[in-house]
């Protein structure tokens, strides 16, 4: 055996044992309960807010997120002065009616807290939109994403779990879709 | 972390931009060490880029082969600049297989090819980890520790930063070429078995990790293979400038 063959068999003992020492533990492999961060792999961060209503005599549900466990949810944040955003709300629209009866929900979740409520609202109608538009109004559910870009969108499967997550836009309604079919396609 | 900086209505992806710079820098390092192995730099620089370019235009392509009928119905779409419709692995084999190819046509040399790559390649690495620490991505394993980070709604190691303090240190050796091969490939071996040595170590502090059963970390075990590959290509590439041989 040469030297170098002894080395290599050295190295190859060292690297299994530190292998074999580092091995996840059975228990947290298997670990079901995700903390809830917004990050691909976790849990999304649950919140209830507000609808925007034109009607403010209206009472309105507010919608938690954590109910709508069982579908396909798209979490956009979202502001009326913000260009980008604006300008993928007509492919999230058009998402939306085609892919409502599959099991998706889109909550667009408008920075109210740096933005207004009539604006967003006269946004809203000029759009047509008919998923709901949630009002943020003290920025919480900004701070638990970790907003620091608007639009920024979270895909979140039927488990609650966060799967991709899109800084920026406009997103095409391309990229939506390709994004979204793999989690419509999973089992409820 | 800092994933990005609105400046305006402009959103700069600051991990993209360390990837970027790390681009830049290591080709003006392959071009300078390929003229030290007397290579024609030029074509060496221009086989990496057409590696990166075609890379990016794989990555795409497979990505938008799984989505078909939406890309068709939208064909501009494949030209979006949004990384979240790339397929990285598809692009990494796609670009390594376009360079191979323009380096087979140019006739470049193996060996002296490869010792040329070292130090940008390792200079890359360096930027990679510093991707990971702008991104969050390649986060820690849950650890108090006195230099434990906050980050994903837990304590953590640091291993963005152990990954780019050991990917420093790897770039440092490989710019010293302390076997000092006049072009024979052992320095690529060299990053190749540093980098799949410190992969293995770091591995154990990572979060992320994908697990195999029983608990072993997929990466550990691929990069023992690598490991062996390489020590045994550093062999069999100096012999002289290694350890005697000798039988037992």
């Amino acid at each position: 055996m040469t030297r170098w063959t002894f080395f290599i068999i050295l190295v190859v003992v060292f690297a299994g044992g530190w292998t074999w020492i580092s091995r996840v533990p059975t228990l947290a492999a298997s670990a079901t309960s995700l903390p809830a961060t917004p990050r691909e792999g976790f849990a999304a961060p649950d919140f209830t807010l507000d609808l925007l209503s034109d009607d403010r005599s209206a009472t309105l549900q507010p919608i938690t997120l954590s109910r709508l466990r069982g579908q396909v949810v798209i979490v956009n944040l979202w502001a009326s002065w913000c260009a980008p955003c604006r300008a993928e709300m007509p492919a999230l629209e058009k998402i939306y009616r085609s892919n409502k009866s599959r099991g998706l929900e889109i909550l667009a979740v408008n920075a109210t807290n740096q933005d207004k409520e009539q604006t967003a609202a006269a946004f809203a109608r000029s759009m047509g939109i008919t998923f709901p538009v949630l009002l943020d109004r003290t920025g919480e559910v900004g701070n638990r994403y970790l907003l620091r870009a608007l639009p920024s969108t979270f895909f979140i499967d039927r488990r609650g779990v966060i799967r991709e997550v899109v800084f920026g836009g406009p997103m095409s309604e391309t990229l939506i879709q390709s994004k979204l079919e793999t989690l419509l396609n999973e089992a409820p | 972390m800092l994933p990005f900086m609105q400046i305006g209505p402009l959103l700069l992806q600051m991990p993209v931009l360390a990837l970027l710079a790390g681009i830049w820098i290591g080709l003006y390092l392959v071009e300078k060490e390929a003229n030290r192995l007397q290579l024609d730099g030029n074509a060496l620089y221009t086989g990496v880029l057409a590696g990166l370019l075609a890379g990016i235009a794989g990555a795409r392509l497979f990505y938008a082969a799984n989505y078909a009928s939406f890309y068709l119905s939208d064909p501009l779409s494949l030209l979006a600049l949004t990384p979240q419709t790339l397929l990285p692995a598809a692009g990494l084999v796609t670009g390594l297989m376009v360079a191979a190819i323009y380096g087979w046509r140019q006739r470049m040399p193996l060996r002296p090819t490869l010792d040329a790559l070292a130090p940008g390649v390792a200079l890359f690495l360096v930027t990679l980890g510093a991707n990971h620490f702008l991104s969050g991505d390649a986060y820690g394993a849950p650890a108090v520790l006195p230099w434990s980070i906050y980050l994903w709604d837990a304590q953590r190691h640091p291993s963005q930063i152990y990954e780019t303090v050991l990917a420093l240190a790897i770039f440092l050796i490989i710019r010293r070429r302390p076997l000092g091969q006049p072009g024979n490939g052992v320095n690529f071996s060299l990053l190749i078995a540093l980098s799949a040595a410190a992969r293995i170590f770091l591995e154990a502090y990572r979060g992320d990790s994908v697990i195999w059963p029983g608990g072993f970390r997929t990466v550990q075990i691929i990069g023992t293979g690598v490991l062996v590959a390489a020590l045994w290509l550093m062999h069999v590439w100096s012999p002289s400038s290694l350890p005697a041989s000798s039988e037992t």
